[in-house]
């Protein structure tokens, strides 16, 4: 337990934020070279992660409990985002056969 | 002693940079592999390389919170989903080299517009746990069912309604005529 809590010291806090901002780049990534809806799910799932992860750095660092509540509530969105749009993906599925979402193009106008 | 204490600190530290590399590595992987089972697969190693994260950082709530919700609830979602549509490499929508180029340098100019804002504001001071116990399951209910209570019972709202509209949304329409 106090080797656990002894293990981060010494991290500088910029590293941590240099981590997230690659990570959230690379969901950046994800969203614009990826046609399939679904990796783009997964990517915005990298992006809500690599907030996480600075959110609980930072709450670490300053000694409030807040971030870490605030954490669980993105959490708790990303759950309820996943569910809504998957079915939104099925549905799309069940009337184009597919998930591309260049299909989708049409909504544009 | 003094120096067994650096030793392990250095240890700890570099499993730090161990883990990033891995969570980084990974996450490449989740949106360049072609096939988009092997894509939710790389996702759920990557959600637990930050479930460790989480565990260095003394949040143990929020590890086990991820560990359930992220690896598991989560991740069930996407490859049931991925299953029962049926998709594999071959279905597999692509674009086109050009845009995919494109793609990747207009994250990078993004990565590089945020590490540009960090090395602005310079902070670099190590991270010190100035309160260990506060990641505990008995300190962090104690703030969320005190300070966010309204927050916390607004988002049982969110909950309800994220499954009554993916039940709606996925429910076949009855045919018409």
């Amino acid at each position: 337990m106090e080797s656990v809590t002894q293990t981060i010291q010494g991290v500088p806090l910029n590293h941590y934020i240099l981590f997230s901002a690659i990570i959230f780049a690379i969901g950046v990534m994800g969203v614009l070279i990826r046609r399939n809806a679904i990796v783009i799910f997964m990517s915005v799932e990298l992006m809500l992660n690599a907030v996480n992860l600075l959110f609980t750095a930072f709450s670490a660092h300053k000694g409030d409990a807040s971030g870490q509540v605030f954490v669980f509530f993105v959490m708790a969105l990303a759950a309820a985002e996943v569910a809504v749009g998957l079915a939104i993906i099925v549905m799309i599925y069940r009337n184009t056969n597919s998930t591309d979402i260049n299909v989708l193009n049409r909504l544009k106008w | 002693m003094l120096a067994q204490a650096s030793k392990g600190k250095t240890i700890e530290m570099n499993l730090f940079y161990l883990v990033a590399f891995l969570s980084v590595f990974f996450s490449l992987l989740v949106i360049f592999s072609k096939n988009p089972v092997y894509s939710v697969l790389y996702l759920i190693v990557t959600f637990f390389t930050f479930t460790v994260h989480y565990i260095l950082l003394n949040a143990q709530f929020l590890a086990i919170v991820n560990f359930i919700v992220y690896m598991g609830a989560i991740m069930v979602l996407f490859l049931f989903v991925l299953m029962l549509l049926n998709l594999n490499k071959d279905t597999e929508p692509m674009k086109s080299g050009l845009l995919k180029i494109a793609g990747v340098i207009a994250g990078l100019c993004l990565l590089v517009t945020l590490i540009g804002s960090v090395k602005a504001i310079n902070l670099s001071q190590p991270l010190v746990l100035k309160n260990p116990g506060i990641g505990l399951v008995k300190s962090l209910g104690k703030v969320l069912f005190k300070e966010f209570l309204l927050p916390f019972e607004v988002s049982s709202i969110l909950l309800f309604s994220a499954m009554v509209g993916a039940v709606l949304l996925a429910k076949k329409e009855p045919k018409k005529i």
